[in-house]
């Protein structure tokens, strides 16, 4: 199939709209009614066996949460209909309510951060190194999301530690007196996971951020410079505007990854020292697995969620708006 | 986006809508109220146990049949594979099918496994109150009299008992230990000797002096870790000076849930001071926030710190690392000739209510604590001692620190002096009363009163959930 006959049908180049204009072509030949249905079948025939895993694997777990956080239950003896008492411990208890606000603290580390130091690493990876080097560069920059978290944690605990690298680099250029163990002091703990927070989704950001990028036509570039514009004002005029969409993608990612914190905080701090880390991800595993407090752990889940959309739905509505 | 196009798909197609009644089943099925189908009433076991006399009039033990046993064992510890290896070696009949998890899965998991199906013969316990409320674990009452259970030393099965109010320590029997492990305090012998230690101290007060000198000679005085990842470890110099300085029974009751139990008293206070002192003149390791278990351990091993608590169970691993540089001693008392007391918990294994070959299951344990290979077996690999009858003797070790930790597990012994780990008490006192709040005593964020109320205040929250 030659590419010129794929940009004559772009029925072919786009499989939604190839799907419609053979639907199309279809109805006219077959009686309508009859056409529908047998479109329908299978348009559903495909959709079902995803849609079964999407109900077994996340609509019932969802609302089997729901169901749980209404109870209380040890996970396996008989469970006794609490009704909404397990929310009100969950808004009441000053450590469960800690939790929620330290998994804000991140969205510092794990969004706003990675998103603005993304949109300047994208620009200038624009700007300066195309070609090879562009590649080069951007595989090094999401190297970080290929690393499972795990991994990440581990290692960075080894370089946040007392003797770690870090520490070493500090003592070498004079700082000795600001050495610590950064995971395990109660000030510099959060921001010590924030850090590999950002570490991790920078990448990722600067990425979805750069092939946003490569879409703006470069004509609007070019007038700008015209006109005088410099790297700055090209950056705040055009890029950013024209990124919202991008943009939108990023901080819904990264804020949920953020608010639905576990592996990096559990592998790198387990919540501590204190409760300085402790977000509701490992709230929530603590409550279920070893208090066998299942109720309670999902009341926690089920009021995360609802902060997570809370936070979302706004974004995805601005960028949404804003990109039309 | 997509559920607004999902729901326009079902109000129009007749399609959607089989899909969605599918789905809508999967749902309902969930919806019965957790919990309620599997459980087998307490009544059920009763009668089990009950019909356990006419087996036990013949003699329990594993005939003469091929027995499969159905166990279940902890990663990463060989003790129970190798007295299972060498009971099919005794008793050819015997044959095993061991799956084995990790400790923290098995906690989550072992409720399910025990009223499941293929109940296990032969499973290692993380806790057992709350099973033997479910009536999912066998009463091994039958047995201790058919055995002669009852002449052992009676602190050896307490930590095992659960009386019908649910506390533990007393009641009847539901679990039995492979061995008894014993804490204390490890000692690099150089270290030792270079700050002037010619024997082990007798006195907190010796303890504390030789603490000093550690720290004058600009040597590491305790290696310890205290990061969340492996709960605090700090609890175990607490416990210690908790019992130095006030009587044993009430941290007992404390863990074992007895009513109206406390851990904020002024014996305990007096604990906790002393500790607070421990962290504020800088005896434990500056970074001990962030140490793991396995860290402090291989420091341990190299040479960083002259004192280490920790229990019999890294014997091996010590004289290993440290070629026989090392000591060990019971925690001393407050006043000279005081009586001493440990940590000493039995590797405790249990058989389900329903299992099929519990009268072999049974037969195992006895095994272990009087058949002289057996014995040898749980010291050389174990490192700790097997328990039993009193008047059998305790096998040798190869690893010179495990004679030591043996003899001290006499003293404590003659002294009665056992105790449960205060981490133990509820499921997550470690991780949310302990933990936590000796970590804040380190980062000088909570003083020793604040933190018997804490963890005592965590305690009362757990227990009234």
């Amino acid at each position: 199939m030659s590419q010129a006959a794929d940009k004559a049908d772009p029925a072919r180049a786009l499989p939604g709209a190839r799907a419609e204009a053979i639907d199309r072509r279809l109805s006219r030949r077959i009686p309508l009614a009859q056409g529908i249905r047998r479109q329908t079948l299978v348009g559903w025939l495909f959709v079902v066996p995803a849609l079964l895993f999407y109900a077994v694997f996340v609509l019932q777990p969802l609302a089997l949460t729901v169901q749980y956080s209404l109870y209380r239950w040890d996970g396996f003896s008989p469970a006794t209909w609490v009704g909404l008492a397990n929310y009100a411990s969950v808004l009441s208890e000053p450590k469960l309510l800690e939790t929620l606000f330290n998994a804000f603290r991140l969205v510092l580390f794990f969004s706003l951060i990675p998103v603005t130091l993304g949109l300047v690493t994208a620009s200038v990876v624009h700007r300066v190194a195309t070609g090879r080097l562009g590649t080069v560069s951007r595989t090094v920059l999401f190297l970080p999301q290929v690393i499972p978290l795990v991994a990440a944690g581990i290692i960075w605990g080894r370089l946040l530690s007392l003797s770690g690298l870090i520490n070493q680099g500090l003592t070498a250029i004079g700082l000795g007196d600001i050495t610590r163990a950064w995971l395990g002091d109660f000030d510099t703990a959060l921001p010590a996971v924030g850090i590999i927070g950002i570490w991790v989704l920078l990448g990722f950001c600067t990425v979805l951020l750069l092939t946003g990028m490569a879409k703006i036509d470069a004509g609007l570039y070019e007038s700008a410079r015209l006109d005088g514009a410099g790297w700055f004002q090209e950056f705040r005029a055009i890029t950013v505007p024209s990124l919202r969409y991008e943009i939108g993608v990023c901080l819904t990612v990264t804020i949920i990854a953020a608010l639905a914190a576990f592996d990096i905080v559990y592998v790198s701090t387990g919540g501590g020292p204190g409760n300085a880390t402790a977000v509701p991800g490992i709230q929530i595993y603590i409550l279920a697995f070893l208090e066998r407090q299942v109720g309670l752990a999902s009341a926690l889940a089920v009021v995360l969620v609802i902060l997570v959309l809370l936070v979302i739905l706004p974004i995805q509505r601005l960028s949404r708006e804003d990109a039309r | 986006m997509l559920t607004v196009r999902f729901h326009r798909a079902l109000a129009a197609w007749p399609a959607a809508r089989l899909v969605v009644l599918t789905l809508a089943t999967i749902l309902v099925t969930a919806c019965a109220a957790p919990g309620a189908v599997t459980t087998p009433s307490p009544a059920a076991t009763g009668t089990q146990t009950s019909s356990a006399p006419s087996a036990v009039a013949a003699g329990p033990s594993c005939g003469t049949d091929p027995v499969k046993l159905n166990a279940y064992f902890e990663t990463g510890f060989d003790l129970p594979f190798k007295l299972s290896d060498e009971f099919t070696k005794q008793y050819p009949n015997v044959t095993w099918d061991i799956k084995q998890d990790q400790f923290t899965n098995l906690m989550s998991s072992t409720p399910r496994l025990l009223a499941g199906d293929n109940p296990p013969d032969l499973i290692r316990l993380p806790s057992m109150v709350t099973l033997v409320k479910d009536g999912l674990l066998k009463n091994l009452d039958d047995y201790v009299t058919a055995f002669g259970w009852d002449k052992f030393p009676a602190a050896q099965l307490a930590q095992n008992r659960v009386a019908s109010d649910g506390t533990r320590g007393s009641g009847s029997l539901y679990a039995a230990g492979l061995n008894y492990s014993l804490t204390g305090v490890f000692y690099n012998k150089k270290l030792a000797q270079q700050i002037g230690m010619t024997a082990a101290p007798t006195t907190v007060a010796e303890f504390e002096d030789l603490l000093a000198k550690a720290k004058t000679a600009g040597v590491q005085p305790i290696m310890m870790w205290n990061a969340t990842a492996s709960g605090g470890g700090l609890a175990f110099p607490l416990q210690n000076l908790m019992a130095a300085y006030g009587p044993t029974q009430p941290i007992n009751d404390w863990i074992f849930q007895k009513p109206s139990a406390t851990i904020d008293t002024s014996t305990n206070l007096t604990a906790a001071q002393h500790l607070q002192q421990w962290v504020e003149a800088g005896y434990f390791p500056k970074d001990v926030n962030a140490i793991e278990y396995t860290d402090a351990n291989a420091r341990f091993g190299k040479g960083e710190g002259v004192f280490m608590f920790n229990g019999d169970w890294q014997n091996a691993v010590y004289d290993k690392d440290m070629s026989s540089n090392v000591g060990f001693f019971v925690f001393p008392p407050g006043q000279a000739g005081g009586s001493v007391a440990a940590m000493s918990a039995p590797l405790t294994y249990g058989i389900a209510a329903k299992a099929k070959n519990a009268d072999c299951a049974a037969f195992f344990f006895n095994w272990v604590a009087t058949n002289e290979k057996a014995r040898q077996i749980d010291v050389a690999v174990g490192g700790s001692n097997p328990g039993g009858p009193p008047d059998l003797a305790v096998p040798q070790a190869a690893a010179p620190v495990t004679n030591e930790t043996l003899t001290a597990g006499a003293d404590v012994a003659k002294d009665n002096g056992a105790m449960d780990f205060i981490a133990n008490a509820t499921g997550s006192i470690f991780a949310q009363g302990w933990t936590p709040e000796l970590q804040k005593m380190v980062g000088g964020k909570q003083a020793a009163a604040g933190l018997l109320k804490a963890v005592q205040a965590e305690y009362e929250k757990e227990l009234a959930r």
